[in-house]
Protein backbone atom coordinates (compact mmCIF):
# COMPACT_ATOMS: atom_id res chain seq x y z
CA UNK A 1 0.00 0.00 0.00
CA UNK A 2 2.01 2.85 -1.36
CA UNK A 3 -0.37 5.63 -0.59
CA UNK A 4 -3.49 7.47 -2.03
CA UNK A 5 -4.23 9.57 -4.98
CA UNK A 6 -7.96 11.51 -4.43
CA UNK A 7 -9.60 13.21 -7.26
CA UNK A 8 -13.00 15.36 -7.33
CA UNK A 9 -13.84 18.44 -8.96
CA UNK A 10 -15.48 20.09 -6.30
CA UNK A 11 -13.17 21.36 -3.87
CA UNK A 12 -15.40 20.63 -1.23
CA UNK A 13 -15.56 17.32 -2.00
CA UNK A 14 -11.71 16.68 -2.29
CA UNK A 15 -10.88 18.17 1.41
CA UNK A 16 -13.94 15.46 2.54
CA UNK A 17 -11.89 12.90 0.68
CA UNK A 18 -8.45 13.99 2.32
CA UNK A 19 -10.04 13.18 5.70
CA UNK A 20 -11.15 9.83 4.40
CA UNK A 21 -7.98 8.90 3.07
CA UNK A 22 -5.74 10.34 6.52
CA UNK A 23 -8.06 8.32 8.49
CA UNK A 24 -7.62 4.70 6.41
CA UNK A 25 -3.57 5.36 6.95
CA UNK A 26 -2.62 3.76 3.58
CA UNK A 27 0.87 6.33 2.88
CA UNK A 28 0.79 9.60 1.74
CA UNK A 29 -1.72 11.12 0.47
CA UNK A 30 -1.63 13.39 -2.80
CA UNK A 31 -4.57 15.23 -4.31
CA UNK A 32 -5.03 15.57 -8.54
CA UNK A 33 -5.96 18.70 -9.75
CA UNK A 34 -6.94 18.63 -13.78
CA UNK A 35 -6.41 22.08 -15.62
CA UNK A 36 -7.33 24.40 -13.11
CA UNK A 37 -4.59 26.27 -11.65
CA UNK A 38 -6.45 28.32 -8.91
CA UNK A 39 -7.82 25.29 -7.58
CA UNK A 40 -4.34 23.64 -7.13
CA UNK A 41 -3.63 26.94 -5.59
CA UNK A 42 -6.20 26.64 -3.39
CA UNK A 43 -5.96 23.16 -1.96
CA UNK A 44 -2.09 23.34 -1.77
CA UNK A 45 -3.02 26.69 0.45
CA UNK A 46 -5.09 24.38 2.43
CA UNK A 47 -2.04 22.09 2.88
CA UNK A 48 -2.53 19.60 0.74
CA UNK A 49 0.14 17.63 -1.48
CA UNK A 50 -1.39 19.15 -5.11
CA UNK A 51 -0.17 16.87 -8.09
CA UNK A 52 -1.41 19.02 -11.14
CA UNK A 53 -2.03 18.33 -14.83
CA UNK A 54 -2.27 20.94 -17.19
CA UNK A 55 -3.22 19.31 -20.50
CA UNK A 56 -4.93 21.75 -23.05
CA UNK A 57 -5.86 18.98 -24.92
CA UNK A 58 -8.35 17.27 -22.08
CA UNK A 59 -11.80 18.17 -20.82
CA UNK A 60 -13.56 17.52 -17.87
CA UNK A 61 -16.38 16.53 -19.54
CA UNK A 62 -14.61 13.44 -21.42
CA UNK A 63 -14.69 11.11 -18.88
CA UNK A 64 -12.13 8.94 -20.91
CA UNK A 65 -9.58 11.25 -20.91
CA UNK A 66 -10.25 12.18 -16.84
CA UNK A 67 -9.80 7.82 -16.19
CA UNK A 68 -6.51 7.75 -17.89
CA UNK A 69 -5.41 10.92 -16.10
CA UNK A 70 -6.37 9.24 -12.96
CA UNK A 71 -4.83 6.01 -13.68
CA UNK A 72 -1.59 7.45 -15.02
CA UNK A 73 -0.90 9.86 -12.16
CA UNK A 74 -1.74 7.00 -10.07
CA UNK A 75 0.91 4.58 -12.01
CA UNK A 76 3.31 7.20 -11.86
CA UNK A 77 3.55 8.12 -8.38
CA UNK A 78 2.90 4.63 -7.27
CA UNK A 79 -0.42 4.93 -5.44
CA UNK A 80 -2.73 1.80 -4.96
CA UNK A 81 -5.91 3.87 -3.33
CA UNK A 82 -7.17 6.27 -5.88
CA UNK A 83 -10.37 7.99 -4.09
CA UNK A 84 -12.86 9.45 -5.59
CA UNK A 85 -16.45 11.81 -4.63
CA UNK A 86 -19.86 9.78 -4.92
CA UNK A 87 -20.91 12.64 -6.67
CA UNK A 88 -22.45 12.13 -10.32
CA UNK A 89 -19.41 12.79 -12.10
CA UNK A 90 -16.98 11.05 -9.66
CA UNK A 91 -19.67 7.72 -9.61
CA UNK A 92 -18.92 7.89 -13.71
CA UNK A 93 -15.27 7.89 -13.33
CA UNK A 94 -14.85 5.67 -10.97
CA UNK A 95 -15.69 2.48 -12.93
CA UNK A 96 -13.44 3.49 -15.77
CA UNK A 97 -10.10 4.53 -13.63
CA UNK A 98 -11.15 0.76 -11.74
CA UNK A 99 -10.60 -1.26 -15.29
CA UNK A 100 -7.98 0.62 -16.25
CA UNK A 101 -6.18 0.35 -12.85
CA UNK A 102 -7.39 -3.40 -12.73
CA UNK A 103 -8.72 -2.24 -9.52
CA UNK A 104 -11.76 -3.59 -7.87
CA UNK A 105 -14.08 -0.55 -7.06
CA UNK A 106 -16.86 0.54 -4.75
CA UNK A 107 -19.11 3.36 -5.03
CA UNK A 108 -21.42 5.32 -2.76
CA UNK A 109 -19.43 4.42 0.06
CA UNK A 110 -20.23 5.89 3.46
CA UNK A 111 -17.67 4.39 5.64
CA UNK A 112 -14.78 1.81 6.74
CA UNK A 113 -13.21 -0.29 9.04
CA UNK A 114 -10.34 -2.32 10.07
CA UNK A 115 -11.51 -5.95 9.52
CA UNK A 116 -9.02 -8.43 9.65
CA UNK A 117 -6.66 -5.88 8.76
CA UNK A 118 -7.65 -5.03 6.16
CA UNK A 119 -10.48 -2.07 4.78
CA UNK A 120 -13.32 -2.78 4.81
CA UNK A 121 -16.09 -0.60 3.54
CA UNK A 122 -20.02 0.01 4.02
CA UNK A 123 -22.42 0.96 1.51
CA UNK A 124 -26.11 0.97 1.06
CA UNK A 125 -27.18 -2.19 -1.32
CA UNK A 126 -30.31 -4.00 -2.75
CA UNK A 127 -31.49 -0.85 -3.34
CA UNK A 128 -31.39 0.32 0.33
CA UNK A 129 -32.48 -2.15 2.28
CA UNK A 130 -29.55 -3.90 3.33
CA UNK A 131 -25.95 -2.31 4.53
CA UNK A 132 -23.28 -4.16 2.90
CA UNK A 133 -19.94 -4.49 4.24
CA UNK A 134 -17.28 -5.17 1.71
CA UNK A 135 -13.50 -5.42 0.91
CA UNK A 136 -11.53 -4.87 -2.06
CA UNK A 137 -9.51 -7.78 -3.01
CA UNK A 138 -7.15 -6.34 -5.83
CA UNK A 139 -3.75 -4.34 -4.86
CA UNK A 140 -5.09 -1.27 -6.72
CA UNK A 141 -8.23 -0.05 -5.06
CA UNK A 142 -10.89 2.98 -5.95
CA UNK A 143 -13.06 3.96 -3.78
CA UNK A 144 -15.90 6.65 -4.61
CA UNK A 145 -16.66 8.58 -1.28
CA UNK A 146 -20.50 9.67 -0.64
CA UNK A 147 -20.68 13.44 -0.25
CA UNK A 148 -20.42 13.99 3.41
CA UNK A 149 -19.69 10.98 4.69
CA UNK A 150 -16.41 12.53 5.76
CA UNK A 151 -15.81 16.22 7.61
CA UNK A 152 -13.69 18.44 5.51
CA UNK A 153 -10.10 18.31 6.36
CA UNK A 154 -8.55 21.46 8.35
CA UNK A 155 -6.30 23.76 7.20
CA UNK A 156 -2.29 23.33 7.50
CA UNK A 157 0.74 24.88 6.28
CA UNK A 158 2.41 21.63 4.61
CA UNK A 159 0.80 22.26 1.24
CA UNK A 160 2.70 22.08 -2.19
CA UNK A 161 2.25 21.29 -6.10
CA UNK A 162 3.79 19.37 -8.23
CA UNK A 163 3.14 19.50 -12.03
CA UNK A 164 2.47 16.10 -13.70
CA UNK A 165 3.08 15.21 -17.12
CA UNK A 166 0.11 12.74 -18.47
CA UNK A 167 -1.06 10.98 -21.99
CA UNK A 168 -3.90 10.88 -23.10
CA UNK A 169 -5.92 10.16 -26.82
CA UNK A 170 -7.77 12.68 -28.51
CA UNK A 171 -11.17 13.48 -26.57
CA UNK A 172 -14.41 11.73 -29.11
CA UNK A 173 -16.44 14.05 -26.71
CA UNK A 174 -17.09 18.45 -27.72
CA UNK A 175 -19.07 20.35 -25.52
CA UNK A 176 -21.86 22.45 -27.10
CA UNK A 177 -22.92 24.25 -24.22
CA UNK A 178 -23.39 23.81 -20.06
CA UNK A 179 -26.01 25.30 -18.73
CA UNK A 180 -26.18 25.89 -14.62
CA UNK A 181 -29.07 24.46 -12.67
CA UNK A 182 -32.05 26.96 -11.51
CA UNK A 183 -30.87 28.91 -8.67
CA UNK A 184 -32.58 26.28 -6.14
CA UNK A 185 -29.23 25.11 -4.20
CA UNK A 186 -30.93 24.08 -0.68
CA UNK A 187 -28.42 21.98 1.02
CA UNK A 188 -30.84 19.38 2.40
CA UNK A 189 -28.01 17.27 4.15
CA UNK A 190 -27.49 20.50 6.25
CA UNK A 191 -30.95 21.10 7.48
CA UNK A 192 -32.21 19.86 10.81
CA UNK A 193 -35.57 19.39 9.94
CA UNK A 194 -36.68 18.26 6.98
CA UNK A 195 -40.93 17.94 6.00
CA UNK A 196 -40.80 15.62 2.70
CA UNK A 197 -43.71 15.27 0.23
CA UNK A 198 -44.44 12.22 -1.44
CA UNK A 199 -47.09 11.91 -4.31
CA UNK A 200 -49.67 11.46 -1.42
CA UNK A 201 -49.64 15.58 -1.75
CA UNK A 202 -52.31 15.28 -4.25
CA UNK A 203 -52.45 18.85 -5.65
CA UNK A 204 -49.84 21.15 -6.67
CA UNK A 205 -51.97 24.11 -4.93
CA UNK A 206 -51.49 22.53 -1.46
CA UNK A 207 -47.91 22.84 -1.57
CA UNK A 208 -48.60 26.36 -0.24
CA UNK A 209 -49.39 25.13 3.19
CA UNK A 210 -46.56 22.82 2.69
CA UNK A 211 -44.45 25.53 2.67
CA UNK A 212 -46.38 27.34 5.82
CA UNK A 213 -45.81 23.90 7.32
CA UNK A 214 -42.03 23.79 7.02
CA UNK A 215 -41.95 27.78 7.19
CA UNK A 216 -44.05 26.68 10.95
CA UNK A 217 -41.28 24.40 12.16
CA UNK A 218 -38.05 26.05 10.52
CA UNK A 219 -37.73 22.96 7.92
CA UNK A 220 -36.26 22.48 4.70
CA UNK A 221 -38.54 21.14 2.24
CA UNK A 222 -37.52 18.12 0.03
CA UNK A 223 -39.61 15.16 -1.88
CA UNK A 224 -39.67 11.67 -3.17
CA UNK A 225 -38.49 10.99 -6.38
CA UNK A 226 -41.85 10.90 -8.61
CA UNK A 227 -42.82 14.49 -6.96
CA UNK A 228 -39.93 15.78 -8.90
CA UNK A 229 -39.08 13.77 -11.68
CA UNK A 230 -42.36 12.63 -12.85
CA UNK A 231 -44.59 15.86 -11.57
CA UNK A 232 -41.75 18.49 -11.58
CA UNK A 233 -43.19 20.05 -8.53
CA UNK A 234 -39.75 20.82 -7.16
CA UNK A 235 -35.79 20.99 -8.60
CA UNK A 236 -34.55 17.34 -8.21
CA UNK A 237 -31.87 18.45 -6.16
CA UNK A 238 -34.90 18.30 -3.08
CA UNK A 239 -34.88 14.46 -4.11
CA UNK A 240 -34.22 12.48 -0.58
CA UNK A 241 -33.49 8.74 -1.38
CA UNK A 242 -30.95 6.71 -2.89
CA UNK A 243 -30.70 8.38 -6.15
CA UNK A 244 -30.79 11.58 -4.38
CA UNK A 245 -29.80 13.01 -0.83
CA UNK A 246 -29.38 10.92 2.15
CA UNK A 247 -30.14 13.06 5.10
CA UNK A 248 -29.99 12.77 9.12
CA UNK A 249 -32.20 15.62 10.38
CA UNK A 250 -33.04 15.91 13.78
CA UNK A 251 -37.20 15.93 12.92
CA UNK A 252 -38.53 14.55 9.34
CA UNK A 253 -42.20 15.01 8.73
CA UNK A 254 -42.99 12.87 6.15
CA UNK A 255 -46.31 13.50 4.19
CA UNK A 256 -47.67 11.10 1.93
CA UNK A 257 -44.30 8.64 1.32
CA UNK A 258 -45.32 5.20 0.59
CA UNK A 259 -42.07 3.99 2.47
CA UNK A 260 -40.18 2.45 -0.42
CA UNK A 261 -36.38 1.21 0.63
CA UNK A 262 -35.11 3.67 -1.94
CA UNK A 263 -36.81 6.67 -0.38
CA UNK A 264 -36.04 5.30 3.03
CA UNK A 265 -32.48 5.12 2.79
CA UNK A 266 -32.75 8.58 2.27
CA UNK A 267 -34.13 9.70 6.03
CA UNK A 268 -33.53 6.41 8.45
CA UNK A 269 -30.88 8.21 10.04
CA UNK A 270 -33.40 10.73 11.24
CA UNK A 271 -33.37 11.03 14.96
CA UNK A 272 -37.43 11.99 15.10
CA UNK A 273 -39.78 10.79 11.85
CA UNK A 274 -43.36 11.54 11.60
CA UNK A 275 -45.25 9.49 8.80
CA UNK A 276 -48.72 10.75 7.70
CA UNK A 277 -50.54 9.00 5.60
CA UNK A 278 -54.33 7.60 4.96
CA UNK A 279 -53.02 4.37 4.84
CA UNK A 280 -52.41 2.83 8.01
CA UNK A 281 -50.51 0.08 6.26
CA UNK A 282 -48.02 2.27 4.61
CA UNK A 283 -44.19 0.72 4.70
CA UNK A 284 -43.28 4.78 6.03
CA UNK A 285 -45.32 4.36 8.81
CA UNK A 286 -43.49 0.93 10.35
CA UNK A 287 -39.85 3.04 10.43
CA UNK A 288 -41.70 6.10 12.21
CA UNK A 289 -42.08 7.66 15.42
CA UNK A 290 -45.57 9.04 15.38
CA UNK A 291 -47.87 8.10 12.83
CA UNK A 292 -51.02 10.11 11.84
CA UNK A 293 -53.39 8.16 9.64
CA UNK A 294 -54.66 11.38 7.67
CA UNK A 295 -56.37 12.21 4.36
CA UNK A 296 -53.31 15.15 3.62
CA UNK A 297 -56.21 16.97 1.79
CA UNK A 298 -57.80 17.91 5.36
CA UNK A 299 -54.99 17.29 7.22
CA UNK A 300 -52.45 20.37 6.14
CA UNK A 301 -54.89 22.93 6.02
CA UNK A 302 -55.73 21.94 9.93
CA UNK A 303 -51.50 21.49 10.59
CA UNK A 304 -51.16 24.95 9.39
CA UNK A 305 -53.60 26.28 11.49
CA UNK A 306 -52.15 24.47 14.61
CA UNK A 307 -48.67 25.32 14.49
CA UNK A 308 -49.23 29.33 12.77
CA UNK B 1 -26.73 0.77 -37.15
CA UNK B 2 -27.23 -1.50 -33.97
CA UNK B 3 -28.04 -0.57 -30.87
CA UNK B 4 -26.71 -2.41 -27.85
CA UNK B 5 -29.05 -2.39 -24.58
CA UNK B 6 -27.17 -4.25 -21.69
CA UNK B 7 -29.61 -4.68 -18.88
CA UNK B 8 -29.32 -6.52 -15.51
CA UNK B 9 -31.39 -9.58 -14.40
CA UNK B 10 -32.06 -8.61 -10.55
CA UNK B 11 -34.39 -9.88 -7.59
CA UNK B 12 -37.08 -8.03 -7.94
CA UNK B 13 -36.55 -5.71 -4.69
CA UNK B 14 -40.27 -5.24 -3.68
CA UNK B 15 -40.15 -8.87 -3.02
CA UNK B 16 -37.06 -9.47 -0.94
CA UNK B 17 -38.03 -9.79 2.61
CA UNK B 18 -36.16 -9.29 5.47
CA UNK B 19 -35.60 -12.33 8.39
CA UNK B 20 -33.52 -11.66 11.04
CA UNK B 21 -31.50 -8.82 8.99
CA UNK B 22 -30.36 -10.98 6.35
CA UNK B 23 -32.25 -10.38 2.84
CA UNK B 24 -34.22 -13.51 1.81
CA UNK B 25 -33.86 -13.51 -2.11
CA UNK B 26 -35.12 -17.17 -2.55
CA UNK B 27 -38.25 -17.73 -4.67
CA UNK B 28 -37.75 -13.52 -4.91
CA UNK B 29 -39.05 -13.95 -8.76
CA UNK B 30 -36.05 -12.49 -11.17
CA UNK B 31 -36.44 -9.20 -13.06
CA UNK B 32 -35.04 -6.25 -15.16
CA UNK B 33 -33.82 -3.00 -13.72
CA UNK B 34 -36.10 0.09 -14.05
CA UNK B 35 -33.27 2.12 -15.18
CA UNK B 36 -32.31 -0.52 -17.77
CA UNK B 37 -35.93 -0.30 -19.32
CA UNK B 38 -35.17 3.25 -20.15
CA UNK B 39 -32.11 2.42 -21.66
CA UNK B 40 -34.16 0.23 -23.94
CA UNK B 41 -37.24 2.93 -24.33
CA UNK B 42 -34.53 5.09 -25.52
CA UNK B 43 -32.88 2.78 -28.08
CA UNK B 44 -36.62 1.93 -29.46
CA UNK B 45 -37.20 5.11 -29.80
CA UNK B 46 -34.02 5.82 -32.02
CA UNK B 47 -34.45 2.82 -34.02
CA UNK B 48 -37.85 4.61 -34.73
CA UNK B 49 -36.21 7.47 -36.02
CA UNK B 50 -32.96 5.69 -37.61
CA UNK B 51 -32.75 2.86 -39.24
CA UNK B 52 -31.34 0.60 -36.52
CA UNK B 53 -31.47 -3.19 -34.76
CA UNK B 54 -31.85 -3.13 -30.95
CA UNK B 55 -30.11 -5.99 -29.36
CA UNK B 56 -30.29 -6.53 -25.99
CA UNK B 57 -27.70 -8.07 -23.92
CA UNK B 58 -27.22 -9.39 -20.15
CA UNK B 59 -25.85 -11.87 -18.03
CA UNK B 60 -28.06 -13.67 -15.77
CA UNK B 61 -29.49 -16.61 -14.01
CA UNK B 62 -30.70 -20.32 -15.81
CA UNK B 63 -33.97 -18.20 -16.13
CA UNK B 64 -32.38 -15.14 -17.85
CA UNK B 65 -33.93 -16.36 -21.41
CA UNK B 66 -37.77 -16.08 -19.24
CA UNK B 67 -36.31 -12.69 -17.76
CA UNK B 68 -35.55 -10.98 -20.77
CA UNK B 69 -38.55 -11.84 -22.54
CA UNK B 70 -39.91 -8.87 -21.29
CA UNK B 71 -36.97 -6.64 -23.48
CA UNK B 72 -38.21 -8.65 -26.39
CA UNK B 73 -41.94 -7.34 -26.19
CA UNK B 74 -40.89 -4.01 -25.05
CA UNK B 75 -39.24 -3.28 -28.44
CA UNK B 76 -35.38 -5.45 -28.72
CA UNK B 77 -35.60 -7.37 -31.64
CA UNK B 78 -32.61 -9.68 -30.58
CA UNK B 79 -31.26 -11.01 -27.35
CA UNK B 80 -27.91 -11.85 -26.84
CA UNK B 81 -27.48 -13.86 -23.03
CA UNK B 82 -24.90 -15.31 -20.74
CA UNK B 83 -25.81 -18.04 -17.96
CA UNK B 84 -23.62 -16.93 -15.16
CA UNK B 85 -24.77 -19.45 -11.96
CA UNK B 86 -23.77 -17.62 -8.44
CA UNK B 87 -23.11 -14.11 -7.50
CA UNK B 88 -21.20 -12.05 -10.14
CA UNK B 89 -19.74 -8.66 -9.13
CA UNK B 90 -19.04 -5.34 -11.65
CA UNK B 91 -15.98 -6.11 -13.05
CA UNK B 92 -16.78 -9.59 -13.98
CA UNK B 93 -20.47 -8.48 -15.26
CA UNK B 94 -18.36 -5.49 -17.35
CA UNK B 95 -16.02 -8.68 -18.83
CA UNK B 96 -18.80 -10.54 -19.68
CA UNK B 97 -20.59 -8.09 -21.80
CA UNK B 98 -17.86 -6.78 -23.24
CA UNK B 99 -17.17 -9.92 -24.94
CA UNK B 100 -21.04 -10.28 -25.85
CA UNK B 101 -20.68 -6.79 -27.98
CA UNK B 102 -17.21 -7.52 -29.10
CA UNK B 103 -19.68 -10.22 -31.18
CA UNK B 104 -22.00 -8.17 -32.73
CA UNK B 105 -21.67 -6.29 -35.80
CA UNK B 106 -21.75 -2.58 -36.53
CA UNK B 107 -22.38 -1.51 -33.02
CA UNK B 108 -23.30 2.26 -33.29
CA UNK B 109 -24.54 2.70 -29.36
CA UNK B 110 -24.05 0.78 -26.53
CA UNK B 111 -26.82 2.01 -23.80
CA UNK B 112 -27.11 0.97 -20.24
CA UNK B 113 -28.98 2.63 -17.03
CA UNK B 114 -27.52 4.78 -14.88
CA UNK B 115 -27.39 2.24 -12.16
CA UNK B 116 -28.92 -1.25 -11.21
CA UNK B 117 -32.02 -1.60 -9.66
CA UNK B 118 -30.19 -3.93 -7.00
CA UNK B 119 -26.94 -2.39 -6.56
CA UNK B 120 -26.92 0.88 -8.22
CA UNK B 121 -22.96 0.90 -8.80
CA UNK B 122 -23.24 2.44 -11.73
CA UNK B 123 -19.77 0.69 -12.88
CA UNK B 124 -20.18 -1.33 -15.54
CA UNK B 125 -20.98 1.28 -17.99
CA UNK B 126 -17.60 2.79 -17.42
CA UNK B 127 -16.06 -0.54 -17.63
CA UNK B 128 -17.28 -1.85 -20.73
CA UNK B 129 -16.17 1.32 -22.22
CA UNK B 130 -12.72 1.49 -21.03
CA UNK B 131 -12.74 -2.20 -21.56
CA UNK B 132 -13.91 -1.81 -25.86
CA UNK B 133 -11.90 1.85 -25.82
CA UNK B 134 -15.21 3.63 -26.49
CA UNK B 135 -16.02 7.57 -25.59
CA UNK B 136 -18.99 7.46 -22.78
CA UNK B 137 -21.57 10.04 -21.08
CA UNK B 138 -23.38 9.26 -18.29
CA UNK B 139 -26.28 10.81 -16.49
CA UNK B 140 -27.77 11.02 -20.14
CA UNK B 141 -31.45 12.18 -20.52
CA UNK B 142 -31.73 12.79 -24.01
CA UNK B 143 -30.39 11.40 -26.94
CA UNK B 144 -29.84 12.64 -30.56
CA UNK B 145 -28.27 10.60 -33.33
CA UNK B 146 -27.33 12.65 -36.53
CA UNK B 147 -25.05 10.33 -38.44
CA UNK B 148 -21.84 9.40 -36.83
CA UNK B 149 -22.45 11.58 -34.13
CA UNK B 150 -24.36 11.28 -30.78
CA UNK B 151 -26.32 14.77 -29.22
CA UNK B 152 -26.73 13.95 -26.10
CA UNK B 153 -27.03 15.94 -22.45
CA UNK B 154 -26.32 14.94 -19.82
CA UNK B 155 -27.42 16.03 -16.21
CA UNK B 156 -25.25 16.75 -13.04
CA UNK B 157 -25.85 18.44 -9.77
CA UNK B 158 -25.08 21.89 -10.36
CA UNK B 159 -25.63 21.56 -14.55
CA UNK B 160 -26.35 20.42 -17.93
CA UNK B 161 -23.98 19.88 -20.44
CA UNK B 162 -24.90 19.39 -24.18
CA UNK B 163 -22.04 17.17 -25.93
CA UNK B 164 -21.56 15.80 -29.20
CA UNK B 165 -19.90 11.99 -28.63
CA UNK B 166 -18.65 10.05 -31.39
CA UNK B 167 -19.80 6.99 -32.35
CA UNK B 168 -19.28 4.11 -31.51
CA UNK B 169 -19.76 5.40 -27.93
CA UNK B 170 -21.28 3.82 -24.36
CA UNK B 171 -24.34 6.11 -22.96
CA UNK B 172 -25.79 5.76 -19.54
CA UNK B 173 -29.37 6.87 -19.32
CA UNK B 174 -31.31 8.75 -16.31
CA UNK B 175 -34.48 7.80 -15.43
CA UNK B 176 -35.95 10.92 -16.09
CA UNK B 177 -34.94 10.45 -19.83
CA UNK B 178 -38.54 8.86 -21.34
CA UNK B 179 -40.77 6.63 -19.58
CA UNK B 180 -40.94 3.10 -20.61
CA UNK B 181 -43.82 1.20 -22.42
CA UNK B 182 -45.07 -1.61 -20.72
CA UNK B 183 -45.48 -4.07 -23.37
CA UNK B 184 -49.25 -5.84 -24.09
CA UNK B 185 -50.05 -9.13 -23.80
CA UNK B 186 -49.72 -10.10 -27.68
CA UNK B 187 -45.93 -8.14 -27.84
CA UNK B 188 -44.88 -10.58 -24.58
CA UNK B 189 -46.67 -13.83 -26.52
CA UNK B 190 -44.71 -12.94 -29.79
CA UNK B 191 -41.67 -11.93 -27.82
CA UNK B 192 -41.23 -15.64 -27.51
CA UNK B 193 -39.90 -15.99 -31.29
CA UNK B 194 -37.97 -13.36 -31.45
CA UNK B 195 -34.49 -15.01 -31.85
CA UNK B 196 -32.22 -15.33 -28.99
CA UNK B 197 -28.84 -16.78 -27.93
CA UNK B 198 -27.83 -18.44 -25.03
CA UNK B 199 -24.38 -18.98 -24.10
CA UNK B 200 -22.15 -20.62 -20.64
CA UNK B 201 -20.02 -17.93 -19.90
CA UNK B 202 -16.95 -20.60 -21.31
CA UNK B 203 -18.68 -20.41 -24.61
CA UNK B 204 -17.30 -16.52 -24.92
CA UNK B 205 -13.81 -17.28 -25.28
CA UNK B 206 -12.61 -14.66 -22.83
CA UNK B 207 -11.34 -15.79 -19.03
CA UNK B 208 -13.40 -14.11 -16.61
CA UNK B 209 -11.62 -12.82 -13.66
CA UNK B 210 -11.66 -13.41 -10.12
CA UNK B 211 -14.37 -11.33 -8.63
CA UNK B 212 -12.34 -8.00 -7.06
CA UNK B 213 -14.90 -7.47 -4.21
CA UNK B 214 -15.81 -9.63 -1.57
CA UNK B 215 -18.74 -8.90 0.78
CA UNK B 216 -18.23 -9.54 4.44
CA UNK B 217 -21.82 -9.02 5.41
CA UNK B 218 -24.84 -7.86 4.10
CA UNK B 219 -27.52 -6.77 6.75
CA UNK B 220 -30.54 -4.70 6.92
CA UNK B 221 -29.99 -1.67 9.20
CA UNK B 222 -31.46 -1.74 12.36
CA UNK B 223 -34.64 0.61 11.94
CA UNK B 224 -36.67 0.17 15.01
CA UNK B 225 -39.14 2.90 15.89
CA UNK B 226 -41.43 3.62 18.35
CA UNK B 227 -44.56 4.00 16.05
CA UNK B 228 -46.58 5.93 18.09
CA UNK B 229 -50.40 6.11 16.61
CA UNK B 230 -51.78 9.95 17.10
CA UNK B 231 -54.95 10.56 16.39
CA UNK B 232 -55.53 14.21 16.17
CA UNK B 233 -53.61 16.65 14.26
CA UNK B 234 -53.82 18.56 17.89
CA UNK B 235 -51.99 15.37 19.59
CA UNK B 236 -49.20 15.45 16.39
CA UNK B 237 -48.53 19.12 17.45
CA UNK B 238 -48.52 18.64 21.05
CA UNK B 239 -46.26 15.41 20.33
CA UNK B 240 -44.13 17.41 18.20
CA UNK B 241 -43.96 20.22 20.78
CA UNK B 242 -42.91 17.66 23.64
CA UNK B 243 -40.05 16.66 21.00
CA UNK B 244 -38.88 19.97 20.96
CA UNK B 245 -40.22 20.41 17.64
CA UNK B 246 -42.42 23.64 18.37
CA UNK B 247 -44.11 25.18 15.70
CA UNK B 248 -44.53 29.69 15.35
CA UNK B 249 -43.63 31.76 13.26
C1 LIG C 1 -32.89 2.58 -8.67
C2 LIG C 1 -34.02 3.35 -8.01
C3 LIG C 1 -33.72 4.48 -7.28
C4 LIG C 1 -34.73 5.19 -6.65
N1 LIG C 1 -34.38 6.27 -5.91
C5 LIG C 1 -35.35 6.94 -5.24
C6 LIG C 1 -35.01 8.06 -4.40
O1 LIG C 1 -33.85 8.46 -4.28
N2 LIG C 1 -36.02 8.68 -3.75
C7 LIG C 1 -37.33 8.27 -3.85
O2 LIG C 1 -38.19 8.88 -3.21
N3 LIG C 1 -37.66 7.25 -4.64
C8 LIG C 1 -36.72 6.56 -5.34
N4 LIG C 1 -37.09 5.53 -6.13
C9 LIG C 1 -38.54 5.27 -6.32
C10 LIG C 1 -39.18 4.53 -5.15
O3 LIG C 1 -39.07 3.13 -5.38
C11 LIG C 1 -40.67 4.86 -5.02
O4 LIG C 1 -41.29 4.61 -6.25
C12 LIG C 1 -40.95 6.29 -4.58
O5 LIG C 1 -40.23 6.61 -3.43
C13 LIG C 1 -42.43 6.46 -4.32
O6 LIG C 1 -42.73 7.81 -4.01
P1 LIG C 1 -43.97 8.17 -3.10
O7 LIG C 1 -43.92 7.39 -1.84
O8 LIG C 1 -44.05 9.64 -3.01
O9 LIG C 1 -45.23 7.72 -3.99
P2 LIG C 1 -46.20 6.48 -3.81
O10 LIG C 1 -45.47 5.23 -3.72
O11 LIG C 1 -47.22 6.66 -4.87
O12 LIG C 1 -46.87 6.71 -2.39
C14 LIG C 1 -47.80 7.70 -2.09
C15 LIG C 1 -48.25 7.51 -0.64
O13 LIG C 1 -49.16 8.52 -0.29
C16 LIG C 1 -50.30 7.98 0.35
N5 LIG C 1 -51.42 8.83 0.00
C17 LIG C 1 -52.08 8.91 -1.18
N6 LIG C 1 -53.04 9.85 -1.11
C18 LIG C 1 -52.99 10.37 0.12
C19 LIG C 1 -53.75 11.37 0.80
N7 LIG C 1 -54.73 12.06 0.20
N8 LIG C 1 -53.44 11.64 2.08
C20 LIG C 1 -52.44 10.97 2.72
N9 LIG C 1 -51.69 10.02 2.12
C21 LIG C 1 -51.98 9.72 0.84
C22 LIG C 1 -50.42 6.57 -0.16
O14 LIG C 1 -51.04 5.75 0.80
C23 LIG C 1 -48.96 6.18 -0.38
O15 LIG C 1 -48.42 5.59 0.79
C24 LIG C 1 -36.10 4.79 -6.78
C25 LIG C 1 -36.39 3.66 -7.51
C26 LIG C 1 -35.39 2.93 -8.12
C27 LIG C 1 -35.75 1.71 -8.90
Amino acid sequence: MAGTLIFSENPALVLELATAALEMDSGPVYALVINNGPQAEKLSNHGLAVLSVDEPGMSSFDTAGCAQAVAQTAGQKDLSMVLLSSDRRGKELAGRVAEAMHAGCLTDVKGFSLEGGQLAFTRNSLGGATLATQAIKTPAQVVAVSPRAFAPIAPTATGSIEAVKINVPASAVKLVETRSKAGDTVDLQAAERLVVVGQGVEDQSDLALVEQVAQALKAEIGCSKPVATDKKWYPEERIIGLSGKICKPALALILGVSGQVQFTVGVREAQVIVSVNNDENAFMNKIADYVLVADLKEALPELVRQLG
Amino acid sequence: MNIVVAMKEIPDIQQIRIRNRKPVTDDVPRTLGNIDKNALEAAVQIKEKTDSQVIVVGVGSSEVEDTFKEALAAGGDEARLVVWDGELESSQSAQLLAALITKIDSVGLILFGEGSGDNYSSQVGSRVAQILGLPQVGYVNRIEIEGSTARVTRSLEDCEQDLEVALPAVIMVSSDINTARIPSVTQILKAGKKPKEVLAANELGVAIPAAQVETISNLAPEMERRQISVKTISDLVKALADEGFGGGR
